[in-house]
């Protein structure tokens, strides 16, 4: 079977456990060529043992996938040769330099020997560890290490890459620097991109589409937007300089939509904005011109938390389970 | 190399490395390994001679026992190291397996073309150079320590060899214990059991010079007794075909049953679909 | 001595025996490896024994067994030392020096742990030389005399494994905790008497203090005890100075917080 359409398509898919309930419970969904998919969810909902299915290191206990046009049990090989993988440790040998592990890819991938060295100096150069690139493993930052990891999964040039939670324990700016990455691989160079990630701003920052697992099964799926206005729209708290202007700054907001009186001692009142945030500089000038002393103005925006909470009854930060996905 | 038919949408034509490149590629990583931690080396190295000078010495006496072979105990001991840097050799390939398992490395592995079998091969490729090193120093010791090879520089040669296929098949077997049970806290544990089978044979005295019964039936049914004997045989006897026969039997004996049970367990642990 | 310290001693203590104690994977191999090294030479090498000039009344497993006996007692005490290195390791450590009182009691814990465990071994190792047929020619004092000696060797042990195991603060430092015990020990008559031994090592284990405390033992179970204040004089000055290198480890381990 052959789905040109899709780069990735899942149907139904299953893996069960001996020991413990399921831990991929018929799951659906399609990624399109050059699209970044992000798959969403706490610990222990099923994102890593679906990434391991799909890249051919688990198989499915029922349902069917292909990855690439190849089923992920029949086609296996085609399977891994059309993907690149950075999966959720990122399993590098501490021993090696930085380019001896890229050299050793290259070389199991079958590159010719007259390649396999200058395609690692490309992919060094491509993720800023020349400098680093004959220093043991054992030496790098965890940046460094999740950079090689990145590179390692691209010295095939596949088309599709998984990413298994890639920027997990990194600081802020090594973390934007793994974004800005993959995001260039896929508007430049028009790769597919399934990342999975249990933190919103992620999703929310680099997924096109976003699909949100709990407890084995997609609960949600669409682009943020979508999810979020699903949820409802913006609003706006204001809090008066005089607690007491309360009911004036009411009536001031209710133009604008359904008003909600918050706080009894800061005489703070909040107001849904169903045409969206674009409300925010009227609202600023009604203000004004009613002469109304203002304290704070906060825009509060749905969240792919919300999204998850209205879905399963629990915020996505601080869920999840102790025990291991796989 | 070879390849298929390109799947026509842009996939890459699927690649199929050559056994001897893959092989190649596991081995080099498997020695670079090796030679970066110089402790692993060199304890292996360091720990067999040391036993070898103290019970080399310490046990001098034993020779004045009736029936002993007109040897140095020096002379009848320097086997030993050879069979002791095989264990170590087994112990550091299955740990080195083990660790690729548990920190996912082998997942890396697993998603290139790389066979099974060029995996096991490689990494006991690299384990066969480090035995070579090792079997070098510990003759090379012994020589320089006044023992005599009674089978002149051909049985060295020869020695080399057996004492190389030894350290293959226990090689196996720590690779073998590693594909099972996938920790290298497991390998490890598995040691002082393969020590005790180094006492447990006639690695001390002649098995017909045993006055304890049960010991000398330990001994007798013991393998690695066979595996010394043959070793021994070309250091203090000369050419003595029944014990190099039964010391190369034990020894391919060892290779092909750890081999076989590793490749099958390399089937298990390489979860590919 | 302190109430606080020994309430810490007494904890230490506690901890490192029900630890060793509730882990087979711990005390197994401290029982085991002993009984098979009693097997292994008293049963492989008893032919040593027909060797000219011998001559050890009680025989060659009695022989064997004294040397078994403070193997197993020093190696308790290396073992020691490794659970104290993955304390570091784990930074359970820190947690000892930040809560105890007085924190010497710390070292005397360890210490303690070890000689409790050592007593079992010790015990279990005993009973299986005397099923094996050992002859023991001497008498009850004799034979507190030789467990004493134990005691001795394992406190010392124990202490020497302390010392490195807090300078080092690393589970690394296995290797270096046990290497100089093991070959003390082996650089002494182990297989055969003194005079037997010929070359280098004989001139080694002259000299060797685990050579006195070995004759010692072995002069208790035959009943004719030999070199026995020498042996007891060597142990405690040498428990005297490992305590002070304790103490370093234990400071140095202070210093680095």
């Amino acid at each position: 079977m052959n789905s040109r359409s899709c780069a990735i398509e899942v149907e139904q898919l299953v893996r069960e456990f001996r020991k413990g309930p399921r831990a991929v419970d018929g799951i659906d969904l399609a990624v399109s060529p050059g699209e970044i998919y992000g798959f969403l969810g706490p610990n222990g909902a099923g994102k890593s043992t679906t990434v391991l299915m799909l890249t051919t290191l688990l198989p499915p206990t029922s349902g069917r996938a292909s990855v690439g046009g190849y089923d992920i049990v029949r086609d296996g090989a085609h399977v891994r040769a059309s993907i690149g993988a950075a999966l959720q440790e990122a399993a590098l040998d501490a021993i090696l330099t930085g380019r001896e592990h890229l050299t050793l890819q290259a070389t199991l991938q079958g590159m010719p020997r007259a390649e396999r060295a200058r395609r690692a100096q490309e992919l060094l150069e491509r993720v800023g560890l020349t400098e680093a690139a004959d220093r043991r493993v054992g030496g790098y930052s965890g940046g460094m290490k999740r950079r090689l990891d990145l590179a390692l999964a691209l010295v095939h040039r596949p088309r599709i890459l998984f990413l298994d939670e890639p920027t997990t324990g990194l600081d802020l700016q090594s973390r934007s620097a793994l974004w800005e990455e993959v995001a260039r691989l896929a508007h430049d160079e028009g790769m597919t991109v399934f990342l999975t990630t249990q933190y919103l701003e992620e999703a929310d920052a680099l997924a096109d589409r976003v699909g949100i697992i709990d407890h084995g099964k997609i609960v949600a799926e669409g682009t943020p937007e979508q999810l979020k206005s699903e949820i409802g729209s913006p609003s706006v708290e204001v809090v008066p300089d005089d607690p007491a202007a309360r009911d004036t700054l009411a009536e001031q907001l209710t133009r604008f939509g359904e008003v909600a009186r918050d706080g009894a001692a800061t005489g703070a009142v909040s107001v849904q904005l169903p045409d969206g945030a674009l409300a925010l500089a009227e609202i600023v000038r009604v203000l004004d011109q009613a002469s109304l002393k203002v304290a704070s103005l906060q825009l509060h925006q749905p969240s792919l938390d919300d999204v998850f909470l209205a879905k399963t009854g629990r915020k996505l930060e601080g869920a999840g389970e102790d025990e291991d996905e796989r | 190399m070879s390849a298929s038919a390109a799947a026509g949408n842009g996939v890459p034509a699927l690649v199929r490395p050559s056994l001897v490149d893959q092989i190649g590629a596991v081995a080099r990583r498997s020695v670079t390994r090796t030679f970066r931690q110089r402790g692993l080396l060199v304890f292996p190295l360091v720990f067999p001679l040391l036993l070898f000078a103290i019970n080399g010495s310490a046990l001098g006496a034993a020779r004045k026992i009736n029936g002993f072979p007109d040897v140095s105990y020096r002379d009848f001991a320097l086997a030993i190291p050879f069979i002791q840097g095989a264990l170590f050799v087994a112990v550091s390939a299955g740990t080195d397996l083990a660790r690729d398992i548990e920190s996912g490395f082998f997942n890396r592995l697993a998603l290139t073309p790389l066979r099974g079998s060029a995996l096991l091969a490689g990494q006991l490729g690299g384990a066969v150079v480090v035995a070579c090193v090792q079997s070098l120093v510990y003759l090379a010791v012994g020589i320089a320590s006044g023992v005599g090879i009674a089978s002149g520089f051909g049985g060295a040669l020869v020695l080399l060899a057996l004492s190389i296929l030894i350290a293959f098949g226990f090689a196996g077997l720590g690779a073998l214990l590693a594909l099972r049970f996938g920790s290298g806290e497991a390998v490890q544990g598995f040691f002082p059991l393969l020590f005790v089978t180094i006492f447990l044979s006639s690695s001390n005295l002649p098995r017909n010079l045993i006055k304890a019964d049960w010991f000398r039936e330990v001994a007798t049914y013991n393998p690695v007794s066979y595996l010394i004997e043959g070793v021994r045989s070309l250091i203090i006897t000369g050419w003595d075909g029944e014990a190099l026969a039964l010391g190369f039997g034990f020894a391919l004996l060892l290779c092909v049953i750890t081999l076989s049970l590793a490749g099958a367990s390399m089937k298990n642990r390489l979860v590919r679909t | 001595m302190t109430r606080r310290f020994y309430s810490v001693a007494r904890g230490v203590a506690w901890r490192s025996v029900h630890n060793t104690f509730a882990n087979p994977a711990i005390i197994l191999p401290s029982i085991i490896f002993p009984l098979f090294f009693l097997a292994a030479f008293a049963g492989g090498l008893s032919s040593i024994s027909d060797v000219p000039n011998f001559d050890y009344k009680p025989g060659y497993t009695a022989f064997q067994f004294a040397f078994v006996l403070l193997q197993s007692s020093a190696f308790g005490g290396v073992f020691t030392g490794f659970a104290v290195a993955r304390d570091f390791d784990s930074g359970f450590a820190r947690r000892l020096l930040l809560c105890a009182p007085q924190r010497s009691g710390i070292i005397a814990g360890y210490a303690a742990g070890a000689l409790v465990r050592w007593f079992v071994t010790g015990a279990i190792v005993t009973v299986a030389a005397l099923l094996a047929g050992m002859s023991v020619e001497g008498d009850g004092v004799e034979l507190v005399g030789l467990f004493g000696l134990g005691v001795l060797v394992n406190i010392v042990a124990a202490l020497w494994a302390c010392g490195v195991a807090m300078f080092l603060r690393t589970e690394q430092a296995g290797a270096l905790i046990q290497m100089p015990v093991f070959i003390v020990l082996f650089l002494a008559p182990v297989f055969v008497p003194l005079r037997l031994l010929s070359g280098w090592i004989h001139a080694v284990a002259r000299y060797n203090p685990a050579t006195v405390a070995l004759e010692a033992a072995r002069g208790l179970i035959a009943g004719s005890p030999v070199k026995l204040a020498l042996a007891f004089a060597l142990l405690l000055g040498g428990a005297a100075i490992m305590l002070l290198w304790a103490r370093r480890g234990l400071a140095s381990a202070e210093r680095a917080g």
